[in-house]
C-alpha cells in the first residue's frame, strides 16, 4: 500500500467511507415541478444510516424543496408534483398509496423558526405520542421525559411541564420541536435551517443534540451556514439551480472540493 | 481565480502571498552573504546577516497575525483555507532558513584564520544546489506550479548525498592534522546547516503542492544513496 493510499484510508477513518454504509434513504433519478417549472432535476443520492447528511448551496437551489420531498411534505400544496424514486429502505415513498402520517411518523421534520403548539409542555411532546399510541398515564410520563432529555431539554423545564410551550426562548422552543420529534420515534429526523433563528448558544446545543441524535437517527439538515456544515455532518450536497452539484466526504467538500462551483460558492466568490 | 464577493478578503490573501515572497527574498540574500562570508573570511558581512535577521522574524509574525485575524473574521474554506494554512507554515520554514544563515555567520565570525581555504569549497558547492532549490520552490509558490514544487522535491537527494561528500573531507582533514578539528567541525556544522535548508526547501515544496492541490505527497520521499550510514541521520 503506498503512503497516499494510507493517507487516504485515514481520512476515511474519519468519516465514513460512502460506500461502506448502508443508505438509509435512496433518492434516484428524482424530478421536483412546482406546476410547469421544474425545480429539481434528476437528484440521486443516498443518506448513509446513522450519519448526517447536510444540504448547501444558495437561496432558490432546490435544497429546502429537496428535504421537503423526503416526508412528502409537498403534498399538503396542490400543483407540485415529484417523479423518480425516494425509497426509504427500499419502499417507495413516492407512491401515492402511502399513508402519509405514517411516513411522517418515520421521517420526523424541524423547521427553521420553532412551531411549539399553543398548549403546555407536556401536551407538546404527548399530543404526537397519543396520535400513534394508546399508552398508560406513566408509559406516556416516561416518553415525555426520554424525549425531553434526549433533546437536553428535562432539567430546564422539568419542573413546569404545565407552562405553555410559548413561554420559552427560542433555543427552547427549538428543543421542544426537536422533543417532539423525537418522541414518536421516527427514523430519520429532517431539518430545515433548525438553527437560523437562534442565538449561538442555542445554536451550540442543537448542534450537540444532532451530534448525540445520530446515534439513533437518520439525519439530513439545510444550512445556510456553511460552518455548521461542516462541524454537524459527515456528508454533504452542495446543490445549484435545482441540480446537485458535487456530493462527497464533507472533510473532503470543504478542504478541496472536486468541482468549480462548489469551490466558488463555500469560499464566497459566488456570482 | 474569480474574486471574492468581498473584495478585502482578497486583499488579506493577497498580502499574505506578497510577504511570504518577501520573505523569501530575505532568507535567499541572508544565505548567499553568509556564504560569502564565510568562503572570503569577511567578519563583516557576517555581522551584516545577523543584523538582518530580525526583519525576517518580524515579517514571520506579521504573516501569523494576518493568518489568524483572517481565519477569525472570515472562516475561510477549501481553498483559501489550504493558502492560509500555507503561509503560515511556509513562513515558518523560511524564518528557519533565516536562521540557519545567521547560525553560519556567526560561526564565520569565530573561525578566526581559513586554515584550509578549500574545505570551503564543497560547502558551496551545497549551498549553491541549496540556494537554486530555495529559489525554484520560491517560484513554485508564487506561480502555484505543481510541477515545479515536485522537481524540488525530488531533488533534495542530492544535497544529502553532497553532505555525505563535505562530511567525508572534513573527516579526513581533520585527521590529517588534529589543528583542523576546531575549523572543520565548524565547517561541519555549517554544512549541516545547508542541508537543513534543503529540508525546508522540501517542506515549502509539499506545502505548495497541498496549496495548489489539496492533497498531501507521501510521507516518504526519495533519499540519497547511504546518506544514513556515514552522517548518522
Amino acid at each position: 500500500m503506498t503512503d497516499l493510499q494510507i493517507k487516504t484510508d485515514m481520512s476515511q477513518a474519519a468519516a465514513p467511507s460512502m460506500g461502506a454504509l448502508a443508505n438509509k434513504l435512496e433518492v434516484r433519478n428524482l424530478d421536483f415541478f412546482y406546476g410547469d417549472s421544474k425545480a429539481l432535476k434528476s437528484i440521486n443520492l443516498g443518506l448513509a444510516i446513522n450519519t448526517v447528511t447536510a444540504f448547501i448551496g444558495p437561496s432558490g437551489c432546490g435544497k429546502s424543496t429537496l428535504l421537503r420531498i423526503l416526508n412528502r411534505m409537498y403534498d399538503l400544496y396542490p400543483g407540485q408534483r415529484a417523479t423518480g424514486e425516494v425509497l426509504l429502505d427500499g419502499q417507495n415513498l413516492l407512491d401515492p398509496k402511502l399513508d402519509l402520517n405514517l411516513l411522517r411518523a418515520r421521517v420526523g421534520m424541524v423547521f427553521q423558526k420553532p412551531t411549539p403548539f399553543p398548549m403546555t409542555i407536556y401536551e407538546n411532546i404527548a399530543f404526537g405520542i397519543k396520535l400513534y399510541e394508546n399508552l398508560s398515564k406513566s408509559e406516556l410520563d416516561g416518553r415525555v421525559e426520554n424525549a425531553l432529555r434526549g433533546a437536553a431539554l428535562w432539567n430546564e423545564v422539568k419542573d413546569k411541564l404545565n407552562a405553555s410551550g410559548l413561554s420559552l426562548s427560542g433555543g427552547q422552543q427549538q428543543r421542544l420541536c426537536i422533543a417532539r420529534t423525537v418522541a414518536i420515534q421516527p427514523e430519520v429526523i429532517l431539518f430545515d435551517e433548525p438553527c437560523s433563528a437562534l442565538d449561538p448558544i442555542s445554536t451550540a446545543k442543537v448542534e450537540e443534540l444532532i451530534d448525540e441524535l445520530k446515534e439513533k437517527y437518520t439525519i439530513a439538515i439545510v444550512t445556510h451556514n456553511m460552518q455548521q456544515a461542516a462541524r454537524v455532518s459527515e456528508f454533504t450536497a452542495f446543490m445549484y439551480l435545482g441540480e446537485l452539484i458535487e456530493f462527497g466526504q464533507t472533510t473532503k467538500l470543504f478542504t478541496s472540493p472536486e468541482k468549480r462551483q462548489t469551490q466558488d460558492y463555500i469560499t464566497g466568490r459566488f456570482g | 481565480m474569480s474574486e471574492h464577493t468581498v473584495a478585502s478578503y482578497d486583499k488579506e490573501l493577497a498580502t499574505l502571498s506578497q510577504t511570504i515572497l518577501e520573505m523569501g527574498g530575505i532568507a535567499e540574500k541572508m544565505l548567499i552573504d553568509a556564504m560569502d562570508a564565510l568562503v572570503s573570511m569577511n567578519i563583516e558581512r557576517a555581522k551584516a546577516v545577523v543584523l538582518s535577521d530580525p526583519r525576517l522574524d518580524a515579517l514571520q509574525r506579521q504573516v501569523e497575525e494576518v493568518a489568524i485575524m483572517t481565519i477569525a473574521r472570515r472562516q475561510p474554506m477549501a481553498v483559501d483555507l489550504r493558502e492560509i494554512v500555507a503561509a503560515i507554515r511556509i513562513s515558518a520554514d523560511l524564518e528557519r532558513v533565516g536562521d540557519l544563515a545567521k547560525n553560519i555567520a556567526k560561526r564565520t565570525q569565530k573561525l578566526g584564520e581559513a586554515r584550509i581555504p578549500r574545505a570551503a569549497i564543497g560547502l558551496k558547492h551545497m549551498s549553491d544546489l541549496a540556494l537554486l532549490q530555495l529559489k525554484n520552490v520560491l517560484d513554485a509558490y508564487a506561480t502555484r506550479d505543481i510541477e515545479k514544487a515536485h522537481v524540488v522535491w525530488e531533488r533534495d537527494a542530492e544535497l544529502d548525498s553532497l553532505e555525505d561528500s563535505v562530511f567525508r573531507d572534513l573527516l579526513t582533514f581533520m585527521m590529517e592534522d588534529p589543528r583542523n578539528i576546531t575549523f572543520c567541525t565548524h565547517l561541519l556544522f555549517c554544512s549541516k546547516n545547508i542541508e537543513r535548508v534543503g529540508d525546508h526547501a522540501t517542506n515549502i515544496a509539499e506545502t505548495t503542492y497541498y496549496l495548489v492541490t489539496g492533497e498531501q505527497l507521501p510521507v516518504e520521499r526519495p533519499k540519497g544513496v547511504t546518506s544514513s550510514v556515514s552522517t548518522g541521520k
